[in-house]
């Protein structure tokens, strides 16, 4: 069987390799150079899948990317792709492909019985029925849902990777046919850096399927000099390569199929490489797509381009069928019926839509010296056999006359590819007579050459190519001297007429548009009646062109359709917008080596792996992680964290506060600037003294809140919560560069430089002393300079916990052997390192406002009860808009502390009088009373200064909890402060 | 993948630039409580020209107003901002 | 005609010859009593809760193109009520509430399918943000759950739930109620509807100026003649600004720009929405099998609805990491909508500083669940005079007086949501 269909010789397949495959669980072969599509030609196949609404039985209709109808699945587990064009994988040994949306099999479909049922579920069918309550279309949508989707879905992670690179030229060219190789040649002589693209495998485009003869050489002879030629002038050159994006500013992003679809990757593991390629100046030269024309049954297994027809013959050594007629509007098709001849195809005919005037006489005589064509000839209808076309029926001066084929060859003329030029933003001129738009008016300076600018003769193709490359390169200022266009002797050729209006008597229902999702003639005239004219309102209500194949072959076709309905030309009924992908792009190309693990950073601060050494659970505070508790044999992470906050209460702790942000702010007018950042003034700080700051937003709400320290005459440091240290860093920026850029100050970022651990408990002076060096640790809000275990440090006396406290800094990379010496030291005292859940119960405890707790981005600073540390000489950042209004509302959600008057309080919780009752304010810590029995959280209360004793309830209905709580001061420890103060 | 021409690296893609503010909000606090809350909380919202403040955040960090297209995202004018001048 | 299984059989049998048109399309007249400019969801769920419900029908929807276009044909679908703050999530529930009943209140199949929407939390305090999140809904009667991760896993079964992902699902909160929508039916099956009370939806007619008398709008100027009015209701998301202007208004919002993808079609593979507490993606399949992505908007001022491809990547770079399996999945089609992004990131409906001039606007990215809502709550203010309780607190001047309504705290640079 197979040998019957393989051409003897001939073609551009390597005969010397042959290739085993899969399809559908049957072995077959073919050779290197088959895309799968040829292959399962030459073996004989002729179904290829089911249409997604009503499983009619589809063939092959292209050879190229617009191929709606062919798709597999290729591969399997973690490299299984579903929805894969036949016509766009090029066979590999051990291809497993499978067909889609059928059900057993390919050839006995049963969900082909919605042909049955097809006159009742026509375009948008579902918007007039299925109706009722909710509960009811859940279970329409079961059924609907199963039978939708085409392929199945991958059930694994992807087996391979995918990469992304940037790169730049003068000059891209998109498409390496006889246009982009000229345009290539031209520009590259001229001395530009040239990059070329193109999907498919190897280089010529059209002259694949269509050989001929340029420069005297065969077409094969020069692609092949061409691209020797552009190896040796630097060119890169990209093939399997598709140009998918046109982005701003002449960014074009390429997706290189380095393996194909399903198959295990060759070359190190890459599957696909992302291309961003930024470019001087872009040529398209990405050629046209055929259009097929409307007949009924025109979807039937059989009824193929004639272009693709031709290139199966000539490049593929392939006969697509038996017996052919070729229907036409236009000259180019014939070359397909001499093709077709030559590989041994009976030709019945030609039927072409065209009066005889209108066809090129030097062609209309070659083909009449061997086979009978038919002029003015109207296809009407496929007829067809066992699903099958089997002949062509046309209308010649309104009389019907039959050409019996097992293969339909059709063109309605070439469209041009104009995909790029409108994503990057252009115009389009309208040719009435050919029904093809042309690109004009790029907004970027694109330059369309070739087949996509409207051009369908050879010689025409070439030269446009080459002088769109020659304007690319001198625009760059580029002009050396390239020499001459290469010389192409083309006859002339007809580009033919549209052909968008089926015969008079089709039968409009099976007139198919889109074969993929089903549209037909019928299916637009009906959203035509009812009202969906706009071309965007027809595409989305009928699902034309939004199939897997992005309308390639229907849109204009549906265009021209809703244009006769209108009674107004097509241009003026407007066009659907070209966005990316060209082509769909898979998923993981996108996301490149940031997959997985690296969808974002890890930042690790400078003792991570000291804190990983004890395996603790990690707390992602940003993009990083800090370690939550050390969790001893038999410990649970809440004892744990208990006993970390005694330990802390009754000895000491040291913490690693290492991600805090920093800010160094040194100049004569370092306290100027941070009086325009901070809300609280800092003037009045004597050299070596320090204070708890915060910050409000432009707004007025508070930002964040930190300490700062004079730490000389004109040298600050300024530290901020962890999550908030980039909002910190940029608005010292915006402050500094944009809103003062007269003072004279700088501030440095210096979060990285320095780490930092907090030592905390009533010991943790004595810690200090034995290891602090070259000063006496400082007094509570005081600095000082020394060294401690033989690296400089700078120690800050401040309480967090509640605890006398001192915060070491040293340089990073120092830190390792720092927290060493604290940790040996105060473990010599009874004390132990403490995580976050320590530190939130220890904050807790002693009421500290907390960024990204009580500090929600919506808390004024008197909401925080924070207002008499607020500078009354005003002058910074928020001052301002807290003066609103809505800032004084005494019924504002206040700060308060709560305590359990039983079990524990749910953090989160909503405040109630009573469960059902109206929210009066929410919990925003839950914690315990460290050093005897009890309960205590912090929350937001409405009008809660004013509220301390009442009783409400901390209600949390997601997790069944509820606690009676009683309002009262936040500051449950020490609060008069004893413990650290001197 | 607009390409902003920053003053000190040249050319560079958008990727690397934030967005901060159009210049007409930009206000000191030091000013009045009207002024801030219009320039602050109201917007010319142009379609067409606009003058912006961008960052080169993941670039040299420095700060630059420019005048962008809103639609065409066309890009003139750019010129530094900050105390370095 | 009425939809329905019978008359579609019944039609069916004769060629589909007798559906009348879905809405008419008159010539514009030269005065209303109210003119809604704006043919999106909102705009259309206004004019028709304007008739239904308030009994005025002298109402035209002027819309620039074709209904539906800007933004009700752009969004992801998703319905849900699951927010914070309580004027919001009385909002959206509401509105919510109005989906519930759309398919046969308008007679028309809006496909609202029910199937869950999910917020995954990926650490203990996200657990904590959500069980927060879902207590004040259910203290406000809105459905919220709390799910295990292993509950989570049993839903989403291609969910990566290990404990050495970048982001571990340790479990989530669920709005069983929430899911999607077709987005295009529910401009068509509102626009059919305001039809059939009377209204004029009047498409190709873009407003070119607001004509004033003494500080009172009193009509508009359009590419289709003039068009006076007692009342003028702007409702043009992403557009809001260059309206407002023609009455020399300046207001609180400014045009972004917010991406989204889908992939090809394939069998049923994820059947609940799912978002993040951590990252910003959202994930759901449509009911043609699509994959439906999105993730953060491109964070600068834009009106032309075309997207940098760098926050494409790190929105599918997201996804997978949440759903490994979808790496093989190909991209199709990606598109791009103007939001009118508001200085807190909530609605604004209000009346303006100009005498019969009205703003619905600054929708941000979460207008379409509110569309029901929204339009309910518009209507309720230009036929009444006053706003509904539910829609007062979205007042314009709250930038002004402090009262902004701010979901995630971040302030009003448009660009931080």
């Amino acid at each position: 069987m197979s040998v019957m269909w393989r051409l003897a010789d001939g073609g551009l397949i390597d005969r010397t390799k042959p290739v085993r495959f899969r399809f559908d669980g049957q072995a077959m072969t073919g050779y290197a150079g088959d895309t799968l599509a040829s292959a399962l030609l030459a073996n004989g196949v002729r179904l290829f899948g089911r249409s997604f609404k009503y499983h009619r039985p589809r063939g092959l209709l292209s050879a190229g990317v617009e191929e709606p109808s062919a798709l597999v699945g290729a591969g399997v587990g973690g490299r299984f792709e579903p929805n894969t064009r036949a016509t766009d994988l090029f066979l590999y040994d051990g291809l497993d492909a499978v067909s889609q949306n059928r059900w057993p099999s390919l050839s006995f479909d049963a969900m082909a019985v919605n042909q049955l049922i097809a006159p009742f579920i026509p375009a948008g069918f579902y918007y007039k029925t299925f109706l009722g309550p909710p509960s009811l279309w859940k279970l329409y949508e079961h059924a609907i849902r199963a039978a939708a989707g085409l392929g199945k879905p991958p059930q694994l992670p992807d087996a391979d990777a995918y990469e992304r690179r940037a790169a730049f030229c003068d000059v891209l060219v998109v498409g390496a046919g006889p246009a982009g190789l000229s345009a290539a040649l031209a520009a590259a002589r001229s001395g530009a850096r040239v990059a070329v693209c193109d999907l498919d495998a190897r280089p010529g485009g059209s002259l694949l399927g269509d050989p001929a003869t340029i420069a005297d050489q065969s077409s094969t002879d020069w692609i092949a000099s061409a691209i020797a030629e552009l190896e040796a002038l630097g060119a890169r050159l990209l093939f399997r390569t598709t140009a998918f994006g046109f982005y701003d500013h002449n960014m074009v992003y390429l997706a290189e199929r380095v393996t194909e679809p399903g198959a295990k990757p060759t070359s190190g593991d890459i599957a696909q490489r992302m291309w961003r390629m930024r470019a001087g100046a872009v040529v398209l030269a990405q050629g046209a797509i055929e259009r097929p024309l409307p007949f009924a049954e025109n979807d039937r297994p059989g009824v193929m381009l004639a272009g693709a027809a031709r290139t199966y013959v000539n490049r593929f050594a392939v006969k697509p069928g038996s017996s052919a007629v070729v229907a036409t509007s236009a000259d180019d098709a014939y070359g397909a019926a001499f093709s077709l001849d030559k590989a041994g195809v009976k030709i019945a005919g030609i039927a072409d839509l065209r009066s005889e005037d209108e066809i090129s006489p030097a062609i209309l005589r070659r083909a009449r010296e061997r086979f009978e064509v038919v002029t003015g000839a109207h296809p009407r209808a496929a007829l067809v056999g066992s699903g099958r076309a089997k002949g062509l029926e046309v209308l010649v001066d309104g009389r019907a006359r039959t050409f019996e084929a097992d293969l339909i060859a059709v063109s309605g003329g070439l469209n041009p590819s104009v995909h790029l030029h409108m994503q990057a933003g252009g115009g389009l001129d309208w040719n009435p007579r050919r029904g093809v738009f042309t690109p004009v008016s790029p907004r970027q300076g694109q330059l369309s050459a070739g087949a996509c600018a409207g051009h369908t003769i050879l010689s025409d193709v070439v030269a446009d190519g080459w002088r769109a490359g020659l304007e690319a390169a001198s625009r760059l200022g580029f002009s050396a001297a390239a020499g001459a266009a290469p010389v192409v002797l083309s006859e002339p050729l007809d580009a033919g007429v549209c052909a968008f209006a089926p015969a008079p008597g089709a039968h409009l229902k099976t007139v198919f548009v889109d074969p993929q999702n089903d549209v037909t003639m019928s299916d637009l005239d009906l959203a035509w009646r009812e009202g969906y004219r706009s071309v965007e309102h027809m595409k989305r209500y009928t699902t034309l062109g939004m199939a897997t194949d992005q309308g390639k072959t229907s849109n204009l076709m549906g265009l021209a359709r809703l244009a006769l309905n209108e009674g107004r030309p097509a241009p003026d009924v407007g066009l659907t917008t070209f966005r990316p992908p060209f082509t769909p792009t898979t998923l993981g190309l996108w996301v490149g080596e940031d997959a997985g693990f690296h969808v974002t950073p890890l930042r690790r601060a400078p003792l991570y792996e000291q804190h990983a050494a004890h395996n603790p659970p990690w707390q992602a505070v940003g993009y990083w992680r800090r370690p939550r508790a050390y969790i001893r044999p038999g410990e649970t992470l809440a004892t744990a964290a208990l006993r970390e906050a005694k330990t802390v209460r009754e000895r000491v702790g040291i913490t690693d506060v290492s991600t805090l942000g920093k800010f160094e702010v040194s100049g004569p007018d370092a306290a100027a600037l941070l009086e325009k950042v901070l809300a609280t003034s800092v003037s009045k700080l004597a050299v070596g003294r320090g204070r708890y700051t915060f910050m409000l937003r432009e707004d007025g709400f508070v930002n964040d809140d930190g300490t700062v320290w004079r730490t000389g005459e004109t040298r600050f440091l300024l530290t901020s919560s962890t999550g908030g240290a980039d909002r910190m860093a940029q608005l010292l920026s915006y402050v500094r560069n944009v809103l003062y850029p007269e003072l004279k100050v700088g501030v440095a970022n210096v979060q990285e430089h320095y780490a930092a651990v907090a030592v905390a408990g009533p010991k943790a002076r004595e810690v200090i002393a034995k290891l602090f060096e070259g000063a006496d640790p400082p007094r509570h809000m005081s600095s000082a300079r020394g060294s401690m275990a033989g690296v400089p440090a700078l120690i800050l006396a401040a309480s967090y916990s509640g605890e006398r406290a001192f915060e070491v800094y040293v340089a990073s990379h120092s830190a390792p052997g720092v927290w060493a010496a604290l940790e040996a030291a105060s473990a010599d005292l009874g004390g132990c390192a403490y995580g976050l859940e320590a530190l939130e119960i220890l904050r807790v405890e002693k009421g500290h406002v907390e960024t990204g707790g009580e500090i929600d981005g919506r808390t004024s600073a008197h909401d925080l009860c924070l207002e008499k540390m607020l500078n009354p000489r005003g002058g910074y950042m928020g001052a301002l808009a807290q003066t609103r209004p809505a800032f004084s509302d005494p019924n504002r959600l206040q700060f308060v502390g709560i305590e359990s008057l039983g079990g524990p309080i749910p953090e989160g919780g909503m405040l109630v009088e009573r469960p059902g009752f109206a929210v009066q304010g929410h919990v925003t810590a839950a914690g315990v009373r460290v050093l005897e029995p009890g309960y205590v959280g912090l929350a937001l209360l409405r009008g809660g200064r004013a509220r301390e004793g009442e009783e409400l309830m901390a209600h949390s209905p997601t997790r069944t909890m509820t606690a009676r709580v009683r309002v009262c001061s936040p500051v449950f420890h020490d609060p008069a402060g004893e413990r650290y103060r001197d | 993948m607009m390409l902003i021409p920053c003053p000190y690296c040249g050319p560079r893609a958008q990727s690397e630039f934030t967005f901060d503010r159009p210049v007409e909000a930009i206000t000191r606090p030091d000013g009045s409580a009207p002024e801030l809350i219009r320039n602050l909380f109201t917007r010319d919202n142009p379609k067409g020209p606009s003058r912006e403040l961008w960052r080169h955040t993941y670039g040299c960090r420095s700060w630059i107003t420019l005048t962008r297209d809103t639609v065409t995202h066309e890009i003139s004018d750019v010129t530094p901002v900050g105390a370095s001048q | 005609m009425k939809y329905s299984a019978f008359n579609l059989f019944r039609e069916g049998l004769a060629g589909h010859k007798g559906w009348p048109q879905a809405w008419r399309d008159p010539e514009p007249k030269s005065h209303y009593d109210i003119v809604v400019i704006g043919g999106g969801g909102h705009g259309l769920t206004t004019a028709y809760y304007l008739a239904s419900l308030h009994g005025v029908n002298k109402v035209a929807v002027l819309e620039r193109s074709w209904i539906g276009g800007g933004n009700t044909g752009r969004n992801t679908t998703i319905v849900r009520s699951n927010y914070r703050q309580p004027e919001l999530h009385a909002l959206m529930e509401l509105s919510l509430k109005r989906w519930e009943g759309m398919s046969d209140e308008i007679n028309y199949n809006v496909m609202f399918s029910q199937r869950g929407a999910l917020f995954l939390g990926h650490s203990d305090s996200d657990m904590l943000q959500l069980a927060q999140k879902g207590d004040a809904m259910r203290a406000d009667g809105i459905d919220a759950e709390l799910m295990t991760r292993d509950q989570v896993a049993k839903l989403i079964p291609l969910l990566d739930v290990s404990p050495t992902a970048r982001y571990p699902v340790q479990g989530g909160l669920i709005q069983r109620r929430g899911g999607t929508a077709r987005h295009d039916a529910v401009a068509w099956g509102y626009a059919r509807a305001a039809d059939r009370l009377g209204v004029d939806i009047i498409q190709q007619c873009e407003v070119m100026g607001i004509d004033m008398v003494g500080g009172r709008a009193t009509g508009v100027r359009t590419t289709r003649g003039v068009i006076g009015a007692d009342k003028i209701a702007i409702c043009v998301a992403g557009h809001s600004g260059r309206v407002a202007a023609m009455a020399g208004l300046r207001l609180p919002v400014e045009s972004h720009l917010l991406q989204a993808f889908v992939s090809e079609p394939v069998k049923p593979m994820i059947d609940t929405v799912i978002m993040t507490q951590s990252l910003h993606c959202y994930i759901s399949q449509s009911d043609k099998g699509e994959i439906v992505l999105g993730g953060d908007p491109d964070a600068y001022p834009t009106y032309s609805q075309r997207g940098a491809p760098h926050i494409i990547e790190k929105a599918a770079a997201e996804a997978l990491a949440l759903v490994p399996s979808l790496s093989r999945l190909r991209m199709l089609r990606s598109w791009a909508g103007t939001t009118d992004m508001s200085f807190d990131g909530s609605p604004i409906i209000d009346r303006t500083p100009v005498d019969g001039l009205y703003l619905n606007g600054g929708w941000c990215y979460g207008g379409f669940k509110a569309t029901p809502g929204s339009g309910f709550l518009y209507a309720h203010l230009l036929a009444t005079g006053e706003s509904h309780p539910v829609a007062a607190p979205f007042r314009l001047d709250r930038f002004e007086t402090g009262h902004t309504i701010d979901e995630p705290g971040v302030g009003p640079m448009p660009q931080n949501r």
